[in-house]
């Protein structure tokens, strides 16, 4: 009976406010758009036969034939490709290196990477405008020290994008990878280099491999949120830079249009179910492994 | 392996000076006298002044601080009886959909979380505000919560569990009594997780709130959206100073914890 309460209580709350949210979210794609409040027609008021005699796909039809939507949808997933990759080669580095670091040093590394995390996202994206700005304190350190003669321009750009994002999301990067490499037994890269590996080579045929779960969930965790961004590309990006996060967020509040927004939502939801599956797996196993 | 080639050195300083300078560089300029905030003119806690007279700020953030202790509360309970069910609970129906909708929470993108609440909430006629904010933070924090405490429970010796149940505790004695004492530092740090995350979201909150209540987050991005302005960064550095008083001291706490579990075990051992 307990046991029943215990379960219920989470898996209710869960289904109420997860769950449901998204067939509203489904239905409303489906809906027309009107000048009511709320700015849809409810698709479910005439009783279920009139609901699907009534359902129409044209806000996805508008979707395909809008091609801001399909340009956003590429670029975000570019976009978030590329800064996966750049937080992955700044963050294996460092990951490496903190759990090659002797023991009493760890604790205070792992919290100077856990420290950023803790502190407002918005603020950590905010300090980037003073310093990628055309006055800002790059381009004057830069022109201080002679390597440009004129300013940069990198804030409005997708450069200003990658940085921010691999910048907020790092902690994300490192925290698993870590976690991989500091149960890694050193007796494997010893044997193998024993066995006549160079260190490179022991590198990419043990270590790399062995900290495979880490990196996939630390490349999860970096992409799946950022091809959604919506705050980076708002503030740093400029209006070259598609995301549809920042898409879906105008489509919403600017243009007020729902039923657009609610299809824009679905086809990234639909985009993002493959990714977070494979995510979650890769958890479960490790969750499961951990036992 | 304890050997850091000067390559490790390289990687680890050039990515901290990554990780801290910019917020470094934010909360030097919140000194700055000039209203122009790459031109320093000279110290000055003037933006310290107008930030604290400014009522605005000072509603959002009360506004904020209610929502983060709310919210958090709520989600650690919720989100260690989770954590309980997926490591302890066995099998029951629809478990792989219960854990899909703990992890998903965990990388769903803002927008889509934020949309779909509020789509609910308006389909159910709530009135947005506090309370729509307290219920949509409370659902994706206690998913960050059930994540730190299950790994916890999974990595912590079950004999002690049962132990207690064998001497004729009952299955909530055992838990209040033994699981939730060994458990306590993930709830605590599950619980800190929820609030910073709180505290923090700006997409969820501009969704699901209404007129009636703005949250700091919420208020610092319309300053923000305009360009970089001296208030905030006076804010920024108060929020980071904040920050870190509490991780050190957190982390300090937990040392403490550990060296006295240490001591306890080894007395236990020498008096055995």
């Amino acid at each position: 009976m307990r046991r029943a309460i215990l379960i219920a209580v989470p898996y209710a709350w869960l289904l109420a406010l997860f769950l449901i949210p998204f067939a509203v979210v489904f239905k409303i794609s489906l809906s027309d758009i009107a000048l009511a409040i709320p700015p849809y027609t409810p698709t479910a008021k005439d009783g279920i036969w009139n609901m699907l005699s009534q359902l129409d796909f044209e806000n996805f039809v508008f979707l395909t034939e809008d091609d801001l939507y399909w340009k956003a949808y590429i670029s975000s997933l570019q976009i978030a490709l590329i800064s996966t990759v750049l937080t992955l080669l700044v963050g294996y580095p460092m990951a490496y290196a903190m759990a090659r670091a002797p023991e009493q040093w760890r604790p205070t590394l792992l919290m100077l990477v856990i420290l950023p995390f803790w502190t407002s996202f918005l603020i950590r994206v905010y300090a980037w405008v003073g310093i990628l700005s055309g006055e800002g304190f790059l381009n004057q350190f830069l022109l201080w020290i002679g390597i440009i003669d004129a300013p940069l321009t990198i804030l409005n750009t997708n450069t200003a994008v990658y940085i921010g994002i691999v910048y907020t999301y790092l902690p994300f990067m490192i925290l698993p990878i870590y976690a991989a490499l500091d149960r890694l037994d050193g007796s494997l890269i010893e044997a193998a280099e024993d066995l006549g590996c160079s260190r490179i080579k022991a590198f990419w045929l043990v270590t790399i491999p062995l900290s495979r779960n880490g990196i996939i969930a630390g490349c999860f965790l970096v992409f799946i949120p950022a091809l959604g961004e919506f705050v980076i590309p708002s503030l740093l990006g400029g209006s070259g830079t598609l995301m549809i996060g920042k898409v879906l967020f105008e489509e919403f509040f600017s243009n007020r249009d729902w039923p657009v927004a609610s299809a824009v939502a679905v086809i990234l939801l639909l985009i993002l179910i493959i990714p977070i599956v494979l995510f979650q797996r890769n958890e479960q196993k490790q969750v499961e492994d951990g036992k | 392996m304890n050997r850091l080639s000067s390559f490790n050195v390289v990687s680890l300083t050039l990515g901290f000076v990554f990780l801290y300078v910019p917020m470094l560089i934010l909360v030097i300029y919140s000194f700055n006298a000039s209203k122009l905030v790459t031109v320093w003119a000279g110290f000055s806690t003037r933006w310290y002044g107008e930030l604290l007279s400014n009522e605005a700020f000072l509603d959002a953030a009360w506004v904020t601080l209610r929502v983060a202790v709310i919210s958090s509360t709520i989600a650690t309970v919720l989100g260690t009886m989770a954590a309980y069910v997926l490591v302890r609970g066995g099998r029951f129906m629809g478990r792989t959909l219960f854990s899909g909708m703990i992890y998903a929470p965990l990388v769903m993108p803002e927008v889509i979380t934020g949309l779909s609440l509020l789509l609910l909430f308006i389909g159910l006629g709530l009135d947005r505000g506090v309370l729509t904010i307290v219920l949509a933070h409370t659902t994706f924090s206690m998913c960050f919560v059930s994540v730190v405490v299950s790994s916890r429970l999974v990595s912590f010796d079950r004999s002690l569990e049962e132990a207690a149940l064998d001497l004729g505790a009952s299955p909530w004695d055992a838990f209040r009594l033994v699981t939730l004492p060994i458990i306590a530092p993930a709830v605590i740090s599950g619980w800190l997780l929820a609030f910073t995350l709180s505290l923090d979201d700006l997409v969820i909150a501009s969704f699901t709130s209404g007129p009636s209540a703005t949250t700091l987050p919420m208020k610092i991005w319309s300053s923000v959206r305009l360009g970089v302005s001296p208030e905030i960064n006076a804010l920024s550095t108060i929020l980071i100073g904040l920050v870190t008083v509490g991780v050190i001291a957190a982390s300090l706490a937990s040392k403490q914890a550990a060296l006295r579990a240490k001591r306890d075990e080894q007395a236990a051992a020498r008096a055995a």
